[in-house]
């Protein structure tokens, strides 16, 4: 009962406050949404089926180019090139995912797999034309234009990253308690063991690969139209991988608010020492391998593990 | 060998490379000569790592310690990046524009050294792990763990041991290219993929497949330098190693399927 007050008024105060913060904070929360959103979007393959993906920046590229491209080139509103994106991801992810899957690579190997696709198609996209090469692709004209996702200010921008979180968030809850949610634990804690009770191992992992490259390549979209700018190593580069993973370790894989939770840990701590520590770049990067290391060594199962062992 | 896959190797090499770059800078000590304080350095520095951060982690689940290592790599090399900015740096000792032409080839003498020292060290390795008691300890360990502890192996001692070897090799091998190289704090990523793609094409904990798999992927890189535009030759190098993890996931020379 207390848990679902407090997550109330939490949402409350992300509802109605942000009108009323300076725009520095804003960008911040922003940030903070984003992250939340693409850990939520990594969580579902890597939390709930435990398949540690390291290449999400594959289907977030994916996502920001399909619909910078389609509205650069054919005038196609984002708000479709964004489903034309995730869809094309799921492609890509069910392809990859087939493939590793089928070939039996677990844990690390597919750690390493995910990466090699992502990097391929970084490279790709450095070494083509038509897609801006290596100087990447800028969305021109900012006319706030909401039916072609272009916006006056930031605040708008929240409330659609908001959304998106909320709803990334609500589906991992649905998952969690449908049969999909519980196959793929089963599969996580021991993949034969589930098969042998008759799991369709390939398939359940398949379908959870589909929903996180789906939203993962959404939030690609959003970044494009947010930062009206992307670039190979921006959106294919391993950090964005790295990103996702981080906030859903951090606030706890595996659990329906943990990657979210995460972000609001993470996301402050970096832009703080990052103000602390000005004209040095790479200091909240840093802090992040830090962090990481120290999650890993005493809080194995993320911050939600430690509230819940706490209780 | 210890069946860890370490994302900091590439950081490691980096920090090499950097320590290379500031004794010639500072004290005008040759990179070939520095070797012999990198290597002992960064062993010592490899064993300490694995004391702190690996060694308390040893019973978390595999993808845990994949990341314990991505965590480091992101440390190490943004501490670079903090402490040196992102600036690239050379360093350009009196031979390093010397060359000579063999059969039309061009040579350049710090290519060849580094070369042959890369040789050297692997052979130097594979002595190491077949004829001093340490490295049998460390097959022994990488073999069947509990049996060797039971043998009396301090398995604690060796595995800090090991990951010492690791590091100091890695750093020698960063001194060795300085010469030709450019430093620069994330100048270990591509060397990372690299080592990675060698050593899953060698099949992991296979000595010598993971040399065979350093002629391999060089080959093919080279190969794809010249058939292919741009920086599209790393493609050739991606391809190979998702094919291989596909297909033989023990290594070209493994016996079958990994796991």
């Amino acid at each position: 009962m207390g848990a679902e007050i407090l997550g109330g008024l939490a949402l409350g105060v992300l509802l109605v406050a942000p009108p009323f913060l300076p725009s520095y904070f804003l960008e911040i929360l922003i940030s903070v949404m984003l992250f939340g959103y693409l850990g939520a979007a990594w969580n579902i393959l890597g939390g709930y089926a435990g398949q540690f993906s390291f290449g999400h920046a594959a289907y977030f590229g994916i996502g920001a180019y399909t619909s910078t491209l389609l509205f650069l080139n054919l005038g196609v509103t984002p708000w479709l090139g964004m489903l034309a994106g995730g869809a094309l991801a799921v492609v890509f992810g069910l392809f990859a995912g087939y493939l590793s899957f089928r070939y039996g690579l677990r844990g690390p190997y597919f750690s390493l797999v995910t990466l090699a696709f992502a990097e391929m198609l970084r490279v790709v996209a450095v070494n083509t034309k038509a897609v801006g090469s290596s100087l990447g692709l800028v969305i021109p004209n900012r006319e706030p234009a909401p039916a072609n996702f272009i916006f006056a200010g930031k605040l708008p921008y929240y409330y659609v990253i908001l959304a998106m979180t909320l709803g990334a968030v609500w589906i991992t809850r649905a998952l969690s308690r449908s049969k999909l949610g519980y196959s793929l634990l089963a599969i996580r804690e021991n993949e034969d063991a589930a098969e042998a009770a008759g799991v369709d191992a390939l398939g359940m992992k398949l379908r959870a690969m589909a929903i996180s490259s789906f939203l993962t390549a959404l939030g690609g979209t959003f970044y494009a139209q947010y930062f009206a700018y992307i670039d190979p190593t921006i959106t294919f580069g391993p950090s964005v991988s790295i990103q996702g993973l981080l906030q859903a370790i951090v606030g706890g894989a595996g659990t329906v608010l943990g990657p979210v939770i995460g972000a609001f840990v993470l996301t402050p701590v970096s832009e703080l020492s990052r103000a602390a520590i000005r004209g040095r770049a790479g200091v909240d990067v840093m802090l992040y391998g830090v962090v990481l290391i120290l999650v890993i060594s005493f809080l194995p199962q993320g911050i939600m593990g430690w509230t819940r062992k706490r209780r | 060998m210890l069946r860890i896959i370490n994302f900091a190797h590439g950081a490691v090499m980096m920090l090499g490379m950097y320590t290379t770059y500031w004794l010639f800078t500072l004290f005008k000590i040759d990179p070939y000569l520095s070797i012999v304080i990198t290597g002992p350095v960064f062993f010592v520095l490899g064993m300490a790592i694995q004391r702190v951060v690996i060694e308390p982690n040893r019973f978390a689940a595999e993808h845990n310690q994949l990341l314990l290592t991505l965590g480091l790599a992101l440390f190490l090399e943004n501490l670079a990046l903090v402490l040196w900015q992102g600036d690239f740096r050379t360093v350009r000792p009196a031979y390093a524009g010397v060359s000579f032409v063999v059969a039309d080839a061009l040579v350049e003498v710090p290519r060849l050294v580094a070369c042959g020292g890369a040789v050297v060290m692997a052979l130097a390795l594979f002595a190491f792990l077949r004829l001093t008691d340490v490295g049998k300890a460390i097959r022994a360990l990488a073999e069947e763990p509990e049996g060797a502890m039971l043998m009396g192996i301090d398995v604690g001692r060796i595995r800090a041991v090991a990951f010492g070897i690791g590091a100091g090799c890695v750093a020698v091998a960063g001194a060795l290219v300085t010469p030709f190289f450019y430093v620069a704090p994330d100048v270990g990523e591509s060397f990372n993929i690299m080592a990675f793609v060698v050593v899953v094409l060698g099949g992991m904990g296979n000595f010598v497949g993971a040399l065979l798999g350093g002629v391999i992927v060089g080959l093919a890189e080279s190969l794809g330098a010249t058939m292919l535009p741009g920086s599209l030759k790393q493609l050739v190098v991606f391809g190979l190693f998702v094919l291989v993890l596909l297909f033989r996931p023990a290594g070209l020379f493994g016996g079958g399927r990994g796991r």
